[in-house]
């Protein structure tokens, strides 16, 4: 038999021969619809509804719990924003914790998206000599001041500028999210971000059945995929049905505070008008709506 | 701008006032289902606010008139010994210029009193905290000093002041911190 070497025969056994590695690896019809699935802006109503319900089921099974999966769109005439009393912090971490429940966040390997920077009171705001590791008996310590930081909810948020994939961007209500989905995992976002606020699932994230939190947002708390890129999402799935997010909730000092910056009546609008505020590396231009204030 | 604000703090006084009028005459049903003693300190339809917790008493010493409806009440500043005393012996808070009666009532125990002699409910303990720390009663009434928690666009629940603060010891307690992230270089 005279061997065939044409380019023609290559392309067509080099095809049958991926359809039929695909059929051995296991891949079910459900799992082929995942690896196509479209980036979730580009996701027509029916197409949402159908993923969120195979969402839920696939979790179901995994975590043999009901789940229920959002994808609720941003509020008319809202836009989030964010301040934290720098002078009512006392760096307890009980923040750190309540946003690792409320968001799913792998436990092992560990994925934390508050970081509590200890810093000196005769330094100032400080970053290069900064502790997050800090660990006495009781807290706050005699001449330390506590800077939490997580994502900035940036209005020109770098991050979003250097994906080469689109798989992140700002919402209407200015939340930046991720489609895990999308997310290839080459972490520009994390070199770009300025405020060390976006993590990499290095290995494969791990949440214990009896904690994980079952009511979720698509581009919020939902389990992530080893290989992708998470961060703050202000508690997307609290924050469109109008409650505070965990760590406002949580914060034994009060002194975390969350609100629409388009309304004049709000807790957030009263601070940026009355209050000493900062943000952090003003002059990266990066516009957080996330704003360090002192109370006092 | 500066007409609006003026405006705006028109509307709060007026609010305010039409709030202590109408204390006790609230009728969201909601607020009736939570708790019907606890009052709102704000409500203009859109936010309402309502208190999460009963005033955190020591337990079995409320109603204070249960023990002091027996004793003729004296009213010399002196040290407490044989009751009270654990407070006493904490008690820092002015103690210099002050002592029990200047914040409780000689003669009506179940209740405090401000300077002017009014007599107040422990319900509105803030009142009287606000007579020396007005800024902090001013940032508290808008949900800037202390912690709220519900709906940042709906209905909110607040603490007391004295849910954080000691009224005899206002000072913050340290707390224990909770554990430091794991290091970067431990993660396998």
């Amino acid at each position: 038999m005279k061997k065939d070497n044409s380019r023609r025969s290559f392309l067509k056994n080099i095809s049958l021969a991926s359809f039929s590695a695909l059929a051995l690896a296991g891949c079910n019809m459900k799992e082929i619809d995942e690896f196509l699935q479209k980036n979730f802006r580009v996701l027509s109503e029916k197409e949402k509804t159908d993923i969120i319900r195979s969402l839920e089921e696939k979790y179901k099974e995994k975590y043999d719990k009901e789940f229920h999966v959002s994808a609720k769109p941003a509020m008319e005439g809202v836009l989030f924003g964010y301040a934290l009393d720098l002078s009512k912090c006392i760096g307890c971490r009980k923040c750190v914790y309540a946003c690792s429940e409320e968001n799913n966040q792998s436990r092992e390997p560990q994925i934390q998206w508050i970081q509590v920077l200890q810093m000196e009171k005769e330094k100032g705001i400080d970053f290069a000599h900064s502790n997050i590791h800090y660990n006495p008996e009781k807290v706050p310590e005699e001449g330390y001041f506590y800077v939490p930081v997580q994502c900035q909810q940036c209005e020109n948020p770098p991050c979003v500028k250097v994906c080469p994939v689109k798989a992140t961007w700002k919402e209407p209500d200015g939340i930046t999210v991720v489609d895990y989905n999308w997310c290839i995992g080459c972490r520009y976002c994390m070199a770009a971000c300025p405020y060390g606020a976006r993590h990499f699932n290095w290995g494969e994230p791990n949440v214990p059945a009896e904690e994980i939190n079952t009511n979720m947002h698509y581009l919020g708390n939902r389990p992530r995929m080893k290989g992708v890129v998470e961060k703050c999402t202000f508690c997307i799935q609290r924050s469109r049905e109008g409650k505070y997010p965990a760590c406002v909730e949580i914060c034994p000092v009060g002194a975390r505070k969350f609100g629409n910056l388009l309304d004049p009546n709000s807790e957030i609008r009263y601070i940026l008008e009355n209050k000493r505020v900062l943000v952090l590396k003003q002059e990266l231009n990066t516009q957080p709506k996330f704003y360090y204030f002192f109370g006092v | 701008m500066k007409n609006q604000n003026k405006k705006l703090s028109v509307l709060f006084l007026a609010f305010f006032t039409a709030m202590a009028i109408f204390s006790g005459c609230l009728n969201d049903n909601k607020i009736d289902q939570i708790n019907t003693e606890m009052q709102s300190i704000q409500s203009d339809g859109k936010y309402t606010e309502i208190a999460v917790e009963q005033p955190p008493f020591s337990i079995g010493i409320f109603p204070c008139s249960d023990c002091h409806s027996l004793i003729e009440p004296n009213p010399a500043r002196r040290e407490l010994v044989e009751m009270h005393d654990d407070i006493d012996e904490i008690f820092h808070h002015d103690s210099e210029n002050r002592w029990c009666l200047d914040c409780h009532d000689t003669n009506s125990r179940d209740s405090l009193k401000l300077a002017s002699g009014k007599l107040l409910d422990f319900k509105e303990s803030y009142k009287l905290c606000g007579q020396c720390h007005g800024n902090k009663l001013r940032d508290w009434k808008v949900g800037v000093h202390g912690k709220r928690t519900g709906n940042w666009n709906g209905e909110k629940e607040y603490l007391l002041c004295v849910h954080c603060h000691d009224p005899h010891a206002p000072k913050f307690k340290e707390l224990m911190p909770e554990p430091p992230p794991v290091r970067q270089e431990d993660i396998h």
